[in-house]
């Protein structure tokens, strides 16, 4: 039989560790929930690294506008530079070499260009050179046939396919009938 | 005999007499291509414009957007500098630009118009800003405005009267304030 004291004693023993406890626990839950919770992560994306290589590849096909008839690629002007830098950017935005060309086309004027857009006298320089080509073959093909016909002896420069050997047959034919 | 050198002589004649295509064709051709290389020779190598005549038409949409013609800009004196943030001397006429657009912006009958030649967005933005530029300034799309003007090289500042007429060309950069306020004064006077 304990006495009344020490029982006492036991009860305000049990509560001190019950308040105890009570603290501990609260402390627990609040360390918890200020901890920093775990979730999705949003991608984070890569930067695209653009070569030079990748930058000239269509810098070449590409005229300073300064300096005229030096391609992008190898033109050391501050102008030039920073058309270089434009197109690793459009390129690193995911332009492609069409959009980046139309880009500057439409910015920087036809002449920026090593294949201008067919429109106007652009047309001409597309043209002309086939023609030119065709024609100079078709000229020259008839000079050497005329020369070499030229060279032959009278009695091998006989034509066949004039409207001269037509009349000379006729008239061939005429002077045979008379004999 | 006779008859038989008679006969010859009509075969060379109709062999002299036979009409050619090709080369007419040929040097026809010939012809158009020097026509057009010299008519695109001549455009290309066509002078600077002259003062006192009609300044070409143009459309400028700055970089905030806003599309400037020449046509609503009729009744005002029009200051057009022609510039490039690659370009040194422009850089020493800048703040004097800005500096004479300050003083005459209170007036309403006078504008500054910045067109920006073969240049990159991000680096005539950064050039705006170091010089604190105000007045509207775009892009020359196309380098249209820079080929109607005739322009040489930049800077090139084409100052245009009232009635849209040309009245003064400045080519490389204005030396002061004062050269611009002189200029400018002269063509507000007329």
């Amino acid at each position: 039989m304990l006495s009344p004291r020490i029982k006492l004693a036991q009860n305000r023993g049990k509560k001190i560790s019950r308040v105890f406890l009570l603290i501990i626990s609260i402390g627990f839950l609040l360390t918890i929930s200020k901890m920093p919770q775990a979730s999705a992560q949003e991608p984070v994306p890569t930067p695209i690294i653009i070569s030079d290589d990748q930058v000239n590849l269509i810098a070449r096909e590409m005229y300073c506008p300064v300096c005229e008839n030096i391609p992008l690629d190898v033109c050391s002007t501050q102008a030039c530079a920073e058309w270089r830098e434009l197109i690793r950017e459009k390129l690193a935005e995911g332009w492609s070499k069409e959009q980046i060309g139309d880009y500057f086309i439409e910015r920087f004027g036809d002449r920026v260009s090593s294949t201008p857009p067919l429109r106007g006298i652009n047309w001409l320089i597309y043209i002309a050179p086939p023609v030119a080509f065709i024609l100079s073959a078709v000229i020259l093909f008839r000079t050497i046939k005329r020369s070499h016909r030229n060279n032959l002896p009278d009695h091998m420069n006989v034509t066949y396919d004039d409207e001269s050997h037509d009349l000379y047959m006729e008239r061939l034919e005429e002077e045979l009938k008379k004999l | 005999m006779n008859e038989t050198l008679n006969g010859n002589s009509q075969i060379e004649t109709a062999q002299k007499t036979k009409f050619k295509w090709s080369p007419i064709f040929a040097w026809s051709f010939l012809a158009a291509f020097l026509v057009l290389i010299f008519l695109s020779l001549a455009n290309s190598q066509e002078k600077q414009m002259k003062l006192g005549e009609k300044a070409p038409e143009f459309v400028l949409t700055t970089f905030q957007g806003e599309t400037i013609t020449s046509e609503e800009l009729l009744g005002k004196v029009v200051v057009l500098n022609i510039w490039a943030s690659w370009c040194t001397p422009c850089e020493q006429e800048a703040a004097d630009l800005e500096s004479a657009w300050r003083h005459y912006q209170p007036r309403g009958d006078i504008i500054f118009l910045g067109v920006a030649w073969t240049d990159t967005d991000k680096k005539s933005f950064e050039y705006l800003e170091k010089y604190g530029i105000s007045y509207p300034n775009g892009p020359d799309l196309g380098t249209k405005i820079f080929q109607d003007f005739r322009a040489t090289g930049v800077p090139e500042t084409f100052i245009i009267d009232r009635r849209g007429v040309l009245r003064h060309i400045k080519v490389s950069p204005f030396e002061s304030p004062a050269e611009i306020l002189a200029v400018v004064d002269s063509v507000l006077e007329d």
